[in-house]
């Protein structure tokens, strides 16, 4: 039987509608995905407009405005320096979306880098990964809180010392899938056919962790969130008076009890992000696992 | 098993020598020197220089790493300037509130979270098990000290069951240290309860299915003993594993908790050390909790050992 050109891509586009369609399926069949996606859409695009539909300063402070309970004008009430804190809540969802992107990116990038050649060269493998095991083993805020007593605090030394908490865990992430697909024949392929290391590296072994990775930055996204609100809280964060989820709460801590507003809002805020995220991850790991058809695994 | 022990004992020097280099550089990387941190601000650069000289803090990075690792195996971990004494008294002084907050919190995570991922393993698919995942995913969202806080709130604030913050240490008896424990241990354990039902409950589900549980039912035993006895006892490795493995996230959630409920515990002395800018403390923390968590993990692994006879040599 002879495949005429015409055939032959008729052919490949019934193959890809159903590839799509297959796709769809698993897509819907996957709620985790949805939702955290749905969430964490919503949050991006409040952090991203605020300034624009808002002419209200979050740091605006009104000595007669204290301790507003929620009512029509506050509608989540205000804290001990009269601040709206709806309107801080929203500046708060792009600090922690600046710090967990940020943070997601970088550390995907530097760990992605060195578990690709940690994977491919023996040596580098070893100290890099005795490297990676000394970090991991520093319990994350402990190294965080550490790093930024000593650099001192602001926004970029938030991202700095998160990045190098979490760059050893992708690292070893992208490492181990490394590993597998460089074993892969057509990788042998390309070695015989005279391919440079380079090439290899990144045209053949980085498509294959990409999916892997995807997953990972979104659970550092989260993680990055939680430990920027908890060093903030601590007061080894964002520097005050900077609206942040964190600083927020920092600032509800000894006046709570009578103004339970100014940390619940903040506080379900990092639930709801975070949340979403974690869902998002869930969500994608089994969407982009090739073993999970529709939801359910085989 | 003396073999096995000694193989993990050596695997750990690399790790540690990498932990304790991270502990030198915290202090090394203080912009100006930790001259800076101790003389504060008003400090002239000669008198900043002169300190950091006098501390020999003007040598080369090696010379330095090797004569403060050659300290810190001796037990000289420094000096505090502000409290006055030395680094390992300080942390000493500070760790019994800590140490209180950790196990306590570990035992409400393991009451919370065990039979709660054994129900939902063991009713896969059913109402339970959906709650039983929608706790524990809605738990990894929460920062321990956030639910403190609404813990505190609803317990302490409104119904005045508990202590509102503060802490009594146990020689005022073990009823008043407890009550005063049990909101921060509390809301630490049901965080760390969220990531333990997930891993008990999938690694019940992993052996809930294999052949010898079917022949355990087959021969008629009881349900309870087939679950708890024969389905536990394989997924006891991992549950174990999991507990050690969160231990460093424990600590931490300790560390941040403790600052809110005004816990004389290491979390306070790192946090009024930040404020102090009193570095060496906050190396002597680092390097501490880091060992504690190496060691918890080694004792993981030893009694993994035990409990998982595959891995006893002379047993294959």
């Amino acid at each position: 039987m002879y495949f005429t050109r015409k055939s032959m891509s008729e052919a490949s586009e019934v193959i890809f509608k159903e590839q799509r369609q297959l796709r769809k399926e698993k897509l819907l069949a996957n709620p985790a995905l949805i939702i955290g996606a749905i969430g964490f859409l919503v949050i991006l695009v409040v952090a991203i407009l605020v300034p624009l539909f808002s002419s209200v300063d979050p740091n605006a402070m009104s000595v007669t405005e204290r301790f507003k309970a929620p009512c029509a004008k506050y509608i989540f009430g205000t804290d001990e320096y009269g601040r709206d804190i709806f309107i801080r809540l929203m500046y708060g969802a792009r600090v922690s979306i600046w710090v967990g992107g940020c943070v997601a990116a970088f550390s995907c990038i530097l760990g992605t880098i060195i578990g690709v050649y940690a994977s491919y060269f023996k040596i580098l493998d070893q100290i890099l990964m005795r490297i990676c095991d000394g970090l991991i083993a520093i319990p994350g805020i402990l190294l965080a809180i550490a790093l930024i007593a000593a650099l001192g605090t602001s926004n970029w030394n938030v991202v700095l010392a998160l990045t190098i908490v979490y760059t050893p865990s992708v690292a070893r992430t992208v490492r181990a899938s490394a590993m597998v697909i460089k074993e892969q024949p057509y990788v042998e392929a390309a070695k015989v056919q005279g391919f440079s290391n380079f090439k290899i590296l990144w045209k053949l072994i980085l498509p294959g962790v990409i999916s892997p990775l995807t997953v990972q930055a979104s659970f550092i996204f989260a993680q990055a969130i939680i430990s920027e609100a908890s060093l903030s809280f601590l007061g080894a964060g964002i520097p005050a008076p900077a609206a942040s989820w964190g600083n927020m709460l920092q600032d509800s801590k000894l006046v709570f009890s009578k103004a339970p507003w100014t940390m619940i809002c903040p506080g379900i805020a990092v639930v709801v992000c975070v949340l979403s995220l974690n869902l998002l991850g869930d969500g994608l790991r089994d969407f982009l696992d090739p073993r999970v058809k529709g939801g359910a695994k085989k | 098993m003396l073999r096995y022990i000694g193989k993990r004992l050596l695997s750990l020097i690399p790790v540690m020598l990498v932990v304790s280099v991270v502990a030198f550089l915290v202090v090394y990387m203080i912009p100006g020197g930790p001259a800076t941190a101790i003389l504060g601000m008003e400090a002239t650069p000669d008198q900043i220089s002169a300190l950091n000289a006098q501390l020999g803090f003007d040598r080369p990075f090696f010379v330095q790493y090797l004569d403060w690792f050659g300290n810190v195996l001796h037990g000289d971990w420094g000096n505090s300037y502000f409290l006055q004494q030395s680094v390992l008294s300080a942390i000493g002084e500070y760790f019994g509130p800590t140490l209180s907050l950790a196990i306590l919190a570990q035992i409400f995570a393991l009451i919370l979270s065990v039979p709660l991922g054994i129900l939902a393993a063991y009713k896969r698919g059913t109402a339970i098990d959906v709650t039983a995942v929608s706790i524990s995913l809605l738990g990894s969202a929460l920062p321990g000290f956030l639910l403190s806080m609404f813990l505190m709130l609803a317990f302490s604030v409104y119904h005045h069951w508990f202590p509102v913050a503060g802490y009594a240490a146990l020689s005022a008896g073990l009823g008043e240290h407890l009550r005063y424990l049990f909101i921060p241990a509390l809301s630490l354990g049901i965080v760390q309860a969220a990531y333990l039902t997930r891993m008990t409950r999938s690694s019940l589900l992993d052996v809930l299915y294999r052949n010898y549980i079917h022949t355990a039912r087959a021969k008629g035993l009881k349900e309870a003993k087939v679950v708890l006895v024969y389905g536990l006892k394989n997924a006891a490795p991992i549950i174990l594993t999991a507990v050690g493995q969160s231990f460093g996230s424990l600590i931490t959630g300790t560390i941040v908790t403790e600052t809110l409920f005004n816990i004389p515990g290491l979390g306070m002395l790192t946090m009024s050390s930040i404020n102090r800018r009193d570095v060496f403390v906050i190396q002597g923390v680092v390097l501490f909790v880091t060992m504690l968590y190496v060691l918890v993990n080694l004792v993981v692994d030893v009694l993994y050992g035990f409990v998982d006879p595959r891995l006893q040599p002379g047993r294959k």
